[in-house]
């Protein structure tokens, strides 16, 4: 998945969480939000650019989203028939 | 008129809860107060002659067939426009009444063809069944005198003719225009024997007439004639289905003769439509016999080879063959499926049972990713319940309202009549739209007000609206402590009172008077009811989910939520995407809108199908076409839908598609996306099998077979057939049973059967124990989360920004006679009033650019380029353009971008930064674009056919 475009998007998610005044809160949504609604290869890939870029190009919120939400943006797949 | 199986009344029905009992013929009736003579006759038994009456228009006493004599008063009234009253006594029959009806008819045939015999309404002519009811013998006038038999025919329109020599000037067609329709395109002309029906000064094409067929439906006679009954003759039988265009959902009577459909007459009993239609329901249905219709599956290995016709066991098996391949190789997620928003319930069902149980994954989406997927989520997230509060007749007790983003006229054309009715009485109307759509100034309407705002700001509007409320004390005090959560109340109050949330510090960024929104939120929430209508120019943005929720906020603020006539009311645009949704069709939901995650869910599922079921969410339609050019997706089951024509940034979509091994498109017609595929599965129409739609009301109506599936297999039978290929077995006999299994694990359908529907007419979900005949009106009591809740919705301008290079905004949407891509309205004669998409521009902003009316002109944006003519409009404003995408060589969403909304992908259609040029040829994308097609035509002309 083109990572930009992953980073593009969480930032946008991050945007909307920006007007939460409680900060643990938008924490909150933004991970819960991810890890809702996106695949898990789009998950692995956003995780992939935290590990090896520190997440460069996400808003400093998104960031601490996913830093301080690995285990449950890490994706819990069934194995394969 | 009606066939002659259906009983017409007279006048239209009263609701009263005080009752009237009078004397009918001596037979004794009770009535609601208000009924008129005619129709409490018709309660009694007794059918009072008529001609001018009829029970979808109010009474008008002109043709005085209908007199009676009544006790104690002097003369002959008539009973169409006499009101019931206690005690009286009435005669509908006796010597002096018939002489003076058949004088009455006497004077009608005198003018008028004795063609019974050929007249294309012999057998069900209204003319005639009273001519043979008051038992009229001859006509002492002769036929010498003035007439009118020479008059020119009027056969202009496409699907009916105005043949006034046989027009009795009942004046039914210009009252259904004015009552029903709400257009009042047609007058009568001249006065006394001069007197004609006119469609103004022009025949009806060239008219205001908008083609929905409420004037052949009133006509007593073949004046106003339907041209496949003057073709075909009458029909033989008739079955009520539902039509298969927009999320109104009309119910129709499709009018037989063998399995051949004479016409669609739209059926009065239907509960969204009431006996109404338009053009495209009631007249554009010969799409599914078209020529072009695909009757026969094809194979192909790659896109460049000619098409192979085979057996339907060749197909089915060598599409699951190569899905299983692909899932060797490239794993489990690398194949999805797409849903229909056009095809039923049931077949949307199976179609993601498909994907979860036979792929084993959740990659199935539907194309309400593309339209009201932020209507989901938003409301979801404030009410609790992903769809519409209420039924479209709760229009009919508002006081104020509100329509956002939506062009009701054209995208919702019979609920716009019922809210241009309610409009008329004296409700008051705030428009929210960049351009000036026709609902702002129609005859007797117009909007108190029209926020005319500039693409992409929504959300600073609906803010300054709440911000209006709350800061000048409008707010329902009482209603939010009882009904909401107050502490997330109490954190949104702090936020929307804040001064950059007024109107006056908006202004700038929206275009809108700071005293037009300010005017416009005292009108809204100081109404007794008020009621918000929204479409896609509120979903279709990058804060769609945002906006949604902004207008749950300000709905909950003022109170108007939880009763008839307010409400938060999306306008859904396809005949069954709400049904598409609520079956489970989101990569991160199960039917009934619950998340994959919950363990609960998923084991009652995995009982149900027996198989394990992933607890993942699986790719939206965008990300797969991510993962496909990433080379992660290879594999692609589209059922009914045409993303190639209809996703945004066409040149990306492609690619998309391009890159798949194997694209399994099962539809009518070789569509856009069909020119990508190695395998076609040729689909069913409306028409040609059983199922259920559910409408924008959340109202789930029977869709039943007429005709049997031109290709030999419904929808539904094709998707069991590939199941079983693929290893994972399904088998229902009828859909009636798909219905049964998805009451029985949905709870919001617990009460839903076929058996049921049909007895009822139709169900409005959530029907269950609770609500065991449906529920029109949601959150009545409590919010179905429990408490409503506010949540906080700042606003975040678009990236999409105007520069110098792109100066400005292109904004999208719909027109009356076509459907979405076109690919049914298109093959129909609808094309005469739109045989290509226009380019809107406003005067100003053509001449700044040498644009004359009809020039081609280049669009260009970010993502590409295309061109179409330029068509000069003041109802756009400057600095915004517009246009539709029902045809294929536009390329409309060539020029459409990647953004979408934050929350669920719903792409910007609604704002795209163009420059605009004038040029002398095609596009470089519609050189290819022909190119490609002529190729795939060519491949489909000289595809080997299968041997019989």
């Amino acid at each position: 998945m083109d990572v930009h475009r992953l980073i593009k998007m969480a930032n946008e998610i991050g945007a909307f969480f920006e007007a939460e005044p409680d900060r643990a809160i938008a924490i909150e949504g933004v991970s819960d939000h991810i890890r809702r609604f996106w695949e898990p290869r789009m998950r692995r890939e956003l995780l992939r650019w935290v590990d090896e870029h520190d997440g460069q190009g996400l808003t400093e919120l998104v960031l601490a989203a996913i830093q301080g939400n690995r285990e449950k943006l890490t994706p819990q797949t069934i194995a394969s028939p | 008129m009606y066939s002659v199986k259906i009983l017409d009344a007279g006048t239209p029905a009263r609701v009263s809860e005080q009752l009237v009992t009078l004397e009918i013929d001596g037979v004794e009736v009770t009535v609601p107060a208000g009924t008129s003579v005619m129709r409490a006759a018709t309660d009694a038994g007794v059918r009072v002659p008529k001609l001018c009456a009829t029970d979808m228009l109010e009474s008008f006493g002109s043709c005085r067939l209908c007199l009676v004599e009544i006790e104690g008063r002097k003369g002959y009234p008539a009973s169409c426009t006499t009101l019931v009253e206690p005690g009286m006594k009435v005669r509908t029959q006796t010597p002096k009444l018939a002489n003076l009806r058949r004088g009455v008819m006497e004077l009608y045939i005198s003018d008028h063809p004795l063609d019974c015999l050929t007249c294309p309404a012999n057998g069900n002519c209204e003319l005639q069944e009273m001519a043979g009811v008051v038992g009229l013998r001859e006509v002492r006038y002769g036929y010498e005198g003035a007439n009118h038999l020479k008059s020119e025919k009027d056969t202009s329109n496409p699907y009916f003719t105005f043949d006034p020599t046989k027009c009795i000037v009942c004046s039914r067609c210009v009252r259904a225009c004015e009552e029903v329709q709400g257009t009042f395109a047609l007058t009568v002309d001249s006065r006394g024997f001069a007197s004609v029906i006119a469609a103004g000064p022009t025949d009806f094409l060239a008219s205001e007439c908008v083609s929905c067929g409420a004037c052949v439906q009133a006509c007593p006679t073949s004046t106003l004639m339907e041209k496949s009954i003057i073709d075909n003759g009458q029909p033989d039988h008739s079955e009520v289905t539902t039509c298969a265009y927009c999320g109104v959902g009309c119910s129709f009577r499709a009018e037989m003769k063998g399995t051949e459909v004479v016409r669609m007459v739209p059926n009065k009993d239907g509960k969204a439509n009431h006996g109404h239609s338009c053009v495209k329901g009631r007249f554009a249905w010969g799409y599914a016999t078209h020529p072009d219709r695909i009757r026969v599956p094809m194979i192909r290995k790659k896109i460049t080879d000619p098409w192979r016709e085979v057996s339907w066991d060749e197909a089915i098996n060598y599409a699951a063959s190569e899905f299983k391949r692909l899932q060797k190789t490239y794993g489990r997620d690398s194949v999805g499926g797409i849903t229909s928003s056009r095809c039923t319930n049931e077949e949307t069902y199976l179609v993601q049972k498909l994907v979860r149980a036979a792929f084993g994954n959740n990659n199935v989406d539907t194309c309400a990713r593309v339209c009201h997927s932020p209507t989901g989520y938003g409301l979801k997230a404030t009410l609790g319940e992903s769809a519409g509060t209420q039924d479209f007749d709760s229009v009919l007790k508002a006081d104020v309202i509100m329509v956002i983003g939506a062009n009701p006229t054209d995208g919702h054309p019979v609920f716009a009549s019922q809210m241009k009715r309610r409009l008329r009485e004296g409700a008051k109307l705030i428009v929210v739209d960049p351009r000036r759509i026709d609902i702002v100034r129609q005859p007797h309407v117009q909007a108190a007000y029209h926020l005319k705002l500039l693409p992409g700001t929504n959300v600073a509007v609906i803010n300054a609206l709440a911000h209006v409320v709350v800061t000048e004390g409008l707010l329902k005090e009482d209603y939010i402590r009882e009904r909401c959560d107050l502490k997330e109340y109490e954190k949104w109050k702090a936020f929307i009172v804040q001064p950059h949330n007024s109107p006056e510090a908006m202004e700038a960024m929206t275009g809108v008077p700071a005293a037009e929104v300010r005017g416009a939120a005292r009108l809204y929430a100081s109404a007794p009811n008020a009621a918000i209508y929204y479409g896609l120019g509120v979903t279709e943005h990058s804060q769609g989910s945002t906006m949604v929720i902004g207008i749950a906020n300000l709905a909950m603020v003022t109170g108007n939520i939880g009763r008839e006539g307010v409400g938060v009311n999306p306008l859904r645009g396809q005949n069954n995407v709400q049904g598409s949704c609520d079956m489970g069709s989101f990569p991160h939901e199960l039917p009934g809108y619950r998340h994959v995650s919950d363990p609960a869910v998923r084991a009652q599922f995995e009982t149900a199908w027996g198989v394990q079921l992933q607890a993942e969410p699986g790719l939206r339609i965008p990300n797969m076409f991510d993962a496909s050019i990433d080379g992660s997706f290879k594999g692609l089951y589209v059922q009914g839908e045409d993303v190639a024509q209809s996703d945004p940034d066409t040149q990306h979509v492609t690619a998309a598609l391009e890159g798949l091994e194997c694209l399994v498109v099962q539809d009518i017609f070789l569509n856009e996306t069909a020119k990508f595929a190695h395998v076609f599965l040729p689909g069913s129409s409306f028409l040609e099998k059983d199922g259920t739609f559910t409408n924008a009301e959340r109202r789930v109506s029977r869709v039943r077979k007429v005709m049997p599936p031109l290709a030999g297999l419904a929808d539904w039978e094709a998707t069991v057939a590939l199941s079983n290929a693929l290893g994972y077995p399904m088998h229902y006999d009828h859909p009636s049973q798909i219905m049964d299994e998805i009451a029985q694990l949905t709870p919001t359908f617990h009460g839903v059967s076929f058996e049921k529907i049909d007895r009822l007419g139709s169900i409005q979900w959530p029907c269950n124990e609770k609500a065991p005949e449906g529920t029109p009106v949601m959150h009545v009591d409590e919010f179905v989360r429990g408490k409503g809740r506010f949540v906080i919705t700042e606003y975040v301008p678009t990236e999409e920004r105007t520069t110098r290079e792109y100066p400005l905004i292109l904004t999208t949407g719909r027109i009356l006679s076509q459907y979405n891509v076109g690919a049914q309205t298109r093959r129909t004669a609808n094309v005469v009033w739109h045989d290509e998409d226009r380019f809107e521009i406003h005067p100003h902003d053509a001449e700044q650019r040498g644009i004359k009316e009809g020039d081609w002109v280049g669009i260009k944006s970010r993502a590409g380029e295309t061109v179409m003519r330029a068509m000069l409009t003041e109802r756009m404003q400057p600095g915004v353009v517009y246009t539709t995408f029902h045809h294929p060589f536009s390329g409309a969403n060539v020029v459409t971008t990647d953004n979408s909304d934050w929350a669920t992908n719903c792409p910007e259609y609604k704002v795209t930064a163009v420059q605009v040029s004038r040029v002398a040829q095609p596009s470089e994308w519609q050189r290819k674009f022909t190119a490609f097609t002529h190729l795939q035509d060519k491949l489909l002309s000289e595809r080997e056919r299968e041997k019989a």
